[in-house]
């Protein structure tokens, strides 16, 4: 599971107020190469929440990314190449997604998120 | 020349999985006969909700992947041995997307509302009994409940909230499925639509339809809420 998949994901369980981010227990992260893309970049910049994806990406061992970023760091070439790496290359291969209120567990394995809930949850 | 769809020995299978049938091949014959406008919209983000085999998504990302950019393509399944027959389809053709275990869209409709360029679906449209929809297992692949509506009526709301502005759905539609009652209701969402394929088998008769989302319908909706708010006023 890439980050930017970690980035578009919320707990789903009924009458949760906050479900975003949800946290990352990291078992295992494989890094996979994939081609650079400035125009996909620039584009998903724009959907993706920053402070999630800096943490996110901390969480699984990549410190480069910025605290905070804005519209103008998309002319950097350091950046985006930063950005790349952490939005498209981490992968989240062994480990869960922690609801940030009730500490449930999504686990992750082979890459998958399984975001299927009991029935008490729906 | 090289190949625009999955190739079908390259499928994986298992035997809670539904294989490539009748309506998968038109759903991806559908895709194939647009594909000249899916290269021409330049997609960010495609999307299969029930992804079973992978042979559509593939698919997809065959026919649309060896030019331009590359879209970020997601699917989800909530029959878990779906997903990694899916994780296997794709490795064997050398494409990649990324796949969430879950009930049709539940738990990525929050952030990923307005961002989907092309959505694909080819729901549980048989009719069955109410209690087989949503069993465990292969049956989740078929069982549509009464008119097979009941997971379709869950997914239009989902795909609505999906979908970018610029945003294309494909689905696939039984006859008993009321497809005409569909294209209404998704009108008063604002959306347009057209057959893009109809087929007819042996045992059932298909019709793949596109939808997207249309000024003049918006305009239409717009005038008749207004309209609506008039009278009642």
């Amino acid at each position: 599971m890439r980050l930017l998949t970690h980035n578009m994901l919320s707990s789903n369980i009924k009458g949760v107020a906050n479900r975003f981010p949800l946290k990352i227990e990291v078992v295992k992260v494989v890094e996979k190469e994939v081609d650079f893309n400035i125009d996909f970049l620039k584009n998903m910049f724009h959907k993706v929440e920053w402070k999630a994806l800096a943490e996110a990406s901390r969480t699984m061992g990549y410190t480069e990314l910025p605290e905070t970023a804005d519209a103008t760091m998309l002319d950097s070439d350091d950046f985006l190449h930063k950005f790349h790496h952490a939005l498209l290359e981490l992968h989240l291969e062994e480990g869960a997604l922690v609801c940030p209120e009730t500490g449930r567990k999504f686990p992750v394995n082979k890459g998958i998120p399984n975001m299927l809930l009991h029935e008490d949850e729906v | 020349m090289l190949s625009r769809t999955a190739k079908i020995p390259l499928v994986s299978s298992h035997p809670e999985v539904y294989e490539p049938c009748d309506d998968s091949f038109a759903l991806v014959d559908a895709l194939l006969a647009d594909r000249t406008n899916l290269l021409q919209h330049h997609p960010s983000i495609c999307m299969e909700i029930g992804c079973g085999s992978g042979y559509v998504i593939t698919s997809l990302a065959v026919m649309l992947g060896h030019e331009g950019s590359i879209p970020y393509y997601i699917a989800t399944d909530i029959n878990p041995h779906a997903i990694r027959v899916t994780r296997e389809t794709m490795d064997a053709h050398g494409v990649y997307a990324e796949l969430v275990n879950t009930d049709i869209t539940s738990g990525l409709e929050k952030r990923l509302a307005g961002s989907v360029d092309v959505l694909v679906v080819n729901p549980p449209y048989v009719p069955t009994p109410e209690e087989e929809v949503g069993c465990e297992g292969i049956v989740s692949a078929w069982a549509g409940g009464e008119n097979g509506r009941s997971v379709i009526d869950r997914i239009l709301p989902a795909a609505d909230n999906l979908l970018s502005d610029r945003g294309w759905l494909y689905m696939v539609t039984l006859t008993a499925n009321n497809p005409s009652e569909i294209c209404l209701e998704m009108r008063n969402k604002g959306y347009a639509s057209r057959i893009v394929l109809q087929r007819s088998t042996e045992e059932e008769s298909l019709h793949i339809i596109k939808f997207w989302r249309d000024s003049d319908c918006q305009l239409e909706l717009k005038n008749l809420n207004y309209w609506t708010k008039l009278v009642r006023s």
